[in-house]
């Protein structure tokens, strides 16, 4: 029935759905951390301070969209599109449902891959493009936080992979049928996560723009709505890890009939969304050697390890 | 003070020319020349048994105007060396007598680096010049500044400097004096592998808590070198006491370590009290020490939270700010301030405590343990946390009296120091806590010992409240500002001495007296003169963020910019303290 609808109405509704996700985690992760930190956060506007984002979109888009002379200009304004652009790309792969999604892409999981690297240069381009010495160290920050972390994200996933003997995420769901794959694939589901939480440089792993070192690092020069797609890049990238941890690892839509599959998805995703906000509401931040140490020491290893027991046992059991 | 006659006749007998000056606080004071100063000072920091090895203080009067200058010799104006020995338990105080308009005098930064500081502050506040002083620049006027504030001939109002006006040339002049030119700071633009990158970081920074500013020589993330630059918080507090009378300067005081509230006013009003000899009752002292553990506790809480965000931690902050609003309301409740309520008095204190104090004071001192205990899980031991503070800015306990640190960040090299107990003021004898200690001298250590003295001072206020003494609240001495009022209306000596005290302010007598005591961030000093008048002479406020803000570059050499901020965090310090 669903299958129907024309895939271009369903396009336009996962893309309205996951821009409004984002624009509204703005308002969830405010009122958490509210909760978690003694205090209110924004309960003024509308019911529950709902609204707040919205006065939030009035205020950011009527504001000076200021260019500052010293950046260079076209890369300046590439920038921000490019990350807003790469995240959504990603959301064409997801299977939100067995009828619900935009691409079937055989290498889905490759495609996810390779977009979530374009999203470095965007910050890597926004940190150079602002010819602001913080910027730039912001910038410097992510291209190697994020370069590395991206080799052993892979590599986490190729156990799933091999499990699910296929790219294609929704294959790799239906295979999950029996046993969803965290069990298994515990080790690469802590990699993922972690590597996801650099990836989308969130705290602890905020260090490109940590405030207390570089006021805002690659984002310091920025202001309006160019500053506001970095924002909304970031909770869509928030959205995208969770989405792709409940893929992967989580059953996708798989659950208990009395729910729909398309709930179940939701339901999964907005888990692992909390779980990123009460990271952010309850950890320090690492120093950037001590990131990549852990990087390249801990996560690379436990990732190959990971990949190389995983093979074995499937070439034993096989 | 037992040794003093002997040092003093040793001195004599090796320079010639000291000679002594009697002064209220009983802290023995000599008179050197200008030639010998340097060897004197050498001497006594290496030679001599028992050594002063800290330069607590390095400052200057402007004798030009004063009045009541018995036995001592001709000056224009007098540079104050104060020394601090801990091996003796004891501090000296020399004096060099200086003719001219605008002297010099030989540099001491080659026998202590920490004299530097010091010495630009003199050279910036009364056009003194150091000779062979190695960066002698303006540190907290502006470097455009024209003339040297605490000298007598200055303006202290705005209001005496006639209108002020920004033609094009002088903006020009100014935003000249803006620009950054690594060799002012005395940085070397280029290195082996081609030029440095210099970040400007501050004054406008969310990291340094306040307006201050850093010059960095970067390589990468590593620093090689660091230069503060101070001054932007500088209201001209000292200058300011010169034309307040002793009792309206109290407020003042309460904003220089803007977070230790009445505190400040501790130091300031014992030192008051042993120029003018008045001994306060045992109620005030108890009471004192009350509020002054809870301001300890309050100006702990923040640092312990902006030192959590500093490493990345958003929530802990929210936490401790919470618990410090709980502290304002009993302190609201009994001083009717909050942040700055300048309560303590010449003599005693404002009020007496209002009744059910002791029911607020007892729920707190329920509340918080259990707090602190969940902060510890939270911050002292995450992980991270320790990761991005152990072994980050450490100093040893022989750098640490070499640079004039004091506080928790000497404690936390393993020197049980404490000046509650070492030299207990206003009855802080009378008291059982511990002094915590560290080992590392790093910023987890001194993190350590400041959260181990919330606790302390849990404990002390708890025996306050315990053992609270009746009686006045304030000493019947003639100088106690507002003086008693009980016999006004009954003989007309009482009047008039109320009268006058109240209206002009009391008179304290000729004289110079020092106190310091242990403060929050360190030894907060007072060292007042008086010429016999209702103000003061000269207002000399030893701040402990000073010089822990000069030991910076030496503690952050080779760190990356993430440890600068740790650095800082861990130090805790008050702008306002710094800069006066």
């Amino acid at each position: 029935m669903i299958q129907s609808i024309h895939p271009l109405i369903i396009t336009i509704g996962i893309l309205f759905v996951v821009v409004n996700t984002a624009a509204l985690l703005i308002w969830l992760e405010r009122r958490l951390l509210a909760l978690w930190q003694d205090r209110y956060g924004p309960n003024r506007v509308g019911p529950f301070g709902l609204l707040q984002v919205l006065a939030d979109m009035i205020k950011i888009f009527t504001k000076e969209d200021w260019v500052p002379p010293f950046a260079d200009k076209p890369v300046f304004i590439l920038a921000p599109a490019v990350i807003v652009v790469a995240v959504l790309m990603s959301f064409a792969v997801i299977p939100f449902s067995p009828d619900i999604w935009v691409v079937d892409l055989n290498i889905g999981l490759l495609f996810f891959l390779a977009m979530s690297s374009m999203g470095v240069y965007s910050v890597v381009l926004a940190g150079w493009a602002s010819n602001n010495k913080y910027s730039l160290l912001g910038g410097m920050r992510a291209a190697a936080q994020m370069l590395s972390y991206e080799v052993f994200m892979g590599l986490s996933l190729m156990g799933v992979v091999m499990m699910a003997g296929s790219f294609n995420l929704r294959e790799i769901v239906e295979t999950q049928k029996g046993m969803w794959f965290f069990i298994p694939q515990i080790f690469g589901l802590v990699v993922f996560m972690v590597a996801g939480i650099a990836e989308t440089h969130r705290l602890p792993f905020d260090l490109p723009e940590a405030e207390s070192e570089l006021v805002a690092g690659y984002h310091s020069e920025y202001s309006g709505m160019k500053f506001g797609m970095f924002f909304v890049g970031e909770y869509l990238g928030v959205t995208l890890i969770s989405a792709f941890i409940t893929t992967l690892f989580f059953g996708g839509w798989l659950g208990p009939s009395f729910l729909p599959p398309i709930v179940w998805f939701i339901l999964k995703t907005f888990v692992f969304i909390c779980f990123f906000i009460l990271l952010r509401a309850s950890l320090p931040r690492p120093r950037y050697d001590q990131l990549m140490a852990y990087g390249w020491k801990v996560m690379l290893p436990l990732a190959l390890a990971n990949l190389i027991v995983t093979g074995g046992i499937i070439l034993a059991i096989g | 003070m037992s040794d003093s006659p002997l040092l003093i006749e040793e001195l004599q007998g090796k320079f010639g020319t000291v000679s002594a000056q009697a002064t209220a606080d009983g802290v023995p004071l000599l008179w050197a020349s200008k030639d010998t100063i340097c060897d004197v000072l050498r001497y006594l920091k290496t030679e001599v048994d028992k050594p002063y090895r800290t330069l607590y203080d390095l400052t200057a009067i402007d004798e030009r105007v004063r009045t009541n200058r018995q036995d001592q010799p001709d000056s224009d104006f007098t540079i104050v060396y104060h020394l601090l020995s801990y091996e003796r338990n004891e501090d000296i105080r020399l004096k060099v007598a200086l003719q001219d308009e605008y002297p010099s005098i030989p540099t001491v930064t080659d026998i202590w680096p920490s004299a530097n500081w010091y010495e630009r502050e003199v050279w910036d506040m009364f056009g003194v010049t150091f000779e062979g002083h190695p960066h002698l620049r303006r540190i907290l006027m502006p470097p455009t500044w024209e003339g040297h504030p605490l000298r007598k001939e200055h303006p202290a109002r705005a209001t005496e400097m006639g209108e002020f006006e920004l033609p094009d040339e002088k903006q020009d002049l100014e935003q000249e004096a803006l620009q950054f030119r690594p060799e002012d700071w005395g940085m070397d633009p280029q290195g082996e592998n081609g030029d440095f990158m210099f970040l400007n970081l501050g004054p406008q920074h969310p990291g340094t808590h306040g307006v201050l500013r850093f010059a960095l020589q970067l390589d990468g993330e590593e620093i090689l070198d660091v230069v503060p630059d101070i001054g932007y918080h500088h209201r001209g507090a000292e200058k300011m006491g010169e034309r307040q009378s002793w009792h309206t300067f109290i407020p003042y005081t309460d904003r220089i370590d803007y977070l230790g509230g009445v505190m400040n006013n501790l130091a300031y009003v014992l030192a008051v009290e042993k120029l003018a000899g008045i001994e306060v009752p045992e109620r005030v002292k108890v009471v004192r020490i009350m509020m002054s553990e809870i301001f300890r506790i309050a100006s702990h809480l923040v640092w312990y939270g902006t030192f959590a965000q500093d490493i990345g931690a958003l929530s802990p902050v929210f936490y401790m700010f919470n618990d410090r609003e709980r502290i304002f309301e009993i302190v609201e409740a009994i001083c009717g301030g909050r942040m700055h309520p300048s309560w303590f008095r010449i003599g005693g204190v404002a009020q007496d405590l209002p009744n059910g104090w002791d029911n607020l004071i007892r729920e707190y001192l329920d509340y918080l343990p259990r707090r602190l205990d969940e902060y510890d899980k939270m911050v002292m031991r995450n992980r991270i946390f320790k990761k991005r503070t152990q072994g980050v800015g450490a100093y040893t306990v022989d750098e640490a009296i070499e640079w004039g640190v004091t506080g928790p960040g000497l404690r936390a090299c393993g020197f049980e120091w404490d000046f509650r107990k070492k030299r207990p003021y206003s009855g802080y004898d009378q008291f059982e806590f511990d002094i915590p200690t560290a080992q590392a001298g790093d910023c987890y250590d001194r993190a350590v010992v400041r959260i181990e003295e919330i606790r302390q001072s849990l404990r002390i206020i708890e025996q306050c409240m315990n053992n609270m003494p009746s009686g006045p609240y304030k000493s019947d001495h003639p100088l106690t500002t507002p003086p008693l009022k009980e016999h006004t209306m009954e003989d007309i000596e009482t009047l008039i001495n109320h009268f006058l005290n109240v209206s002009w302010g009391p008179v304290i007598p000729a004289g110079e007296a020092f106190f310091g005591i242990e403060a929050t961030k360190g030894n907060n000093g007072y060292y007042l003169i008086s010429d016999g008048s209702t103000i003061p002479y000269r207002v000399r406020i030893r701040a402990p963020s000073f010089p822990h803000m000069q030991m910076l570059p030496l503690i952050s050499r080779r760190a990356m910019v993430p440890d600068l901020l740790a650095i800082l965090g861990a130090m805790d310090f008050v702008l306002a303290d710094i800069d006066r």
